[in-house]
């Protein structure tokens, strides 16, 4: 069929597609651009420079938070994961379990509730009892939102996978121990991989929650972030700004690719 | 399946020594029961307990039941007590549900059109523009936000253009609802994008041509029959992308400023600087209810489809 008689084409549609991928990516390159402007004001350009770079990567203040965002995302990225996966081969594989749609729904709260909700409720809860280690509240509330985002590709992994496997393993008397340890952890690995790179993203991205937590010793990377845009143009923000989007650029690439191998090869 | 768990059930309560182990299964979910009812099922009560709590008197609060938080919502009292009318909070609120309306309906036109198109490109090509789609999403929130402040900001490139079709020079674009929605646009779209994609592309072009046959032209043919058909994305994108923006904080308190506030950011603001505690967990409070509404009617749907089949 020719392009031209195909009714399934609609005039237009490509040059308004191309229009919003460069609505999509325009603004980040803004950014990216004015990160080489020597001039302190960002939206006056005078010339090319890396020297905000170089007085980021100098920045105390800085590398002090995102220190704290490394701790607590790596931490809450293993807990978070773990519970995941537990909750998931329940779910998915468990035998007469009770509840399986409440759990499931449990376990997807964080995504459905509006976050600055569950912030307050928490800074609220940890106020009555008393918790004062801000690295601790901010690992707890942490990992109870990204438990969701490493059980979705988990529970999807499991999902595709035949149990000929599982039962092949037990028809050669493994043990259950053994048939998770060789047989389910290495089928279920992409899904379990891009799971806690997604957790360990949206840890690392938080706001609403951090700030809400946030004490003396605790600011995270986003909650320093909003601090400097909301003192002004701070020059070095375009560099910080560009150094994170490159960052999250691969970490999101790794953990996408890696999922959709995994749907691909299905079993 | 339920059989079997009653039967096993019943035996164990008629010998003492049953052979059965403990299902693991329910070991696998104590965990995610543990975290969720700790950090999220628990707060929720104890906000629900809080709006109905007097203020303290340096901030936080006290325990006793007081509505003040709600009536604070719609009316300001004076000083010898009396009750005045005040519409700030209820346009702050109408301003929440209006520009969360409008973002989705921006998503949702800009999505359809593009999802088609990506969906009529080779399975490869259409890899990579999902990609391209879902990228945006995994980066900050607050970076994306902070893109848009450049965008829209004094100097920055949008009032720069519109300075060369004779707007005044030194225009900004910030801090109003306009801006506020911009970001609110940017922010979301992924999420409307990928459901609606889902759903166009298990569409059947046979049904296009057979529009087309019967003398359909290409707007009732979008009309009558992909539309339709592809509703069940359009919904779930729609839900995906209200949900959240109903509850939008960064956006609203950097695009919009101190005084166009959502109800996101007059929450945030009664837990921080504002120091009323009762009252920010009346209004989440209200801000949760607003999403299980949502939420509920989509629930009654999905069971009256499956009733339906």
């Amino acid at each position: 069929m020719s392009t031209k008689h195909d009714v399934k084409r609609y005039p237009g549609l490509g040059a308004l597609s191309v229009a919003f991928f460069v609505y999509l990516y325009a603004p980040l390159l803004v950014v990216i651009i004015y990160s080489f402007n020597a001039n302190r004001i960002t939206g006056v350009w005078t010339e090319f420079s890396v020297k905000w770079y170089g007085s980021a990567l100098n920045n105390k203040a800085l590398m002090a938070a995102l220190e704290t965002s490394l701790i607590v995302a790596v931490i809450a990225t293993v807990v978070a994961t773990s519970i995941a996966l537990m909750a998931a081969l329940a779910i998915i594989r468990g035998k007469n379990v009770r509840f399986r749609k409440v759990s499931e729904t449990v376990v997807n709260l964080p995504l459905l509730l509006p976050e600055i909700v569950l912030a307050v409720a928490t800074l609220i809860l940890f106020s009555l009892i008393g918790l004062q280690n801000g690295l601790l509240k901010l690992v707890i509330a942490h990992s109870a939102f990204c438990t969701p985002f490493a059980f979705l590709p988990i529970r999807a992994r499991l999902q595709g996978m035949s149990l000929d496997f599982e039962e092949a393993a037990t028809d050669l008397y493994a043990t259950r121990w053994t048939t998770f340890r060789r047989v389910t952890l290495p089928l279920i690995f992409p899904g379990l991989f891009s799971g806690a790179m997604l957790a360990f993203l949206i840890s690392m991205d938080d706001f609403i929650t951090s700030n809400m937590l946030a004490s003396g010793g605790s600011t995270t990377l986003p909650v320093y972030i909003f601090s400097l845009i909301r003192a002004g143009t701070s020059p070095e923000l375009n560099a910080i700004a560009t150094l994170l989007i490159v960052a999250s650029l691969i970490l999101a690439t790794i953990a996408l690719t890696v999922a959709s191998r995994g749907a691909r090869d299905d079993i | 399946m339920s059989d079997t768990a009653h039967t096993a059930h019943a035996s164990a309560g008629a010998s003492p020594a049953r052979r059965r182990p403990l299902n693991l299964a329910y070991l696998g979910l104590l965990p995610s029961w543990l975290i969720m009812g700790f950090a999220l099922l628990l707060p929720i009560l104890i906000v629900a307990a809080v709006s109905v709590s007097t203020r303290g008197a340096y901030g936080g609060f006290e325990w006793g039941f007081d509505l003040t938080g709600y009536s604070q919502i719609l009316f300001n009292e004076g000083w010898e007590g009396e009750m005045e009318f005040t519409p700030q909070y209820l346009i702050i609120i109408l301003r929440t549900i209006v520009l969360a309306a409008l973002t989705t309906l921006l998503c949702l036109v800009l999505a359809v059109p593009v999802s088609y198109f990506i969906a009529q490109q080779s399975s490869s090509r259409k890899a990579l523009l999902v990609y391209l789609v879902t990228l945006p999403f995994w980066m900050s929130l607050i970076l994306r936000v902070y893109a848009w402040m450049i965008i829209l900001g004094k100097d920055g490139p949008l009032p720069r253009f519109l300075e060369v079709f004779g707007a005044p020079s030194g225009l900004s674009l910030m801090y109003n609802d306009g801006a506020t929605l911009a970001a609110m646009v940017y922010t979301y779209i992924p999420l409307m994008v990928l459901p609606v994609f889902a759903s166009i592309e298990k569409l059947d072009g046979t049904l296009i041509e057979a529009a087309h046959d019967l003398y359909g032209n290409r707007w009732v043919t979008l009309r009558r029959v992909i539309l339709p058909l592809t509703a069940p994305g359009i919904i779930s994108g729609a839900i995906l992308v209200f949900v959240p923006a109903l509850g939008a904080v960064l956006e609203p308190i950097l695009m919009g400023g101190g005084k166009q506030m959502m109800m996101g950011s007059l929450i945030q603001l009664q837990f921080g600087g504002g120091r009323n505690w009762p009252f920010g967990s009346a209004i989440a409070v209200m801000l949760l209810v607003f999403v299980m509404i949502v939420l509920i009617i989509l629930a009654l749907r999905a069971a009256r489809k499956e009733a339906a089949a």
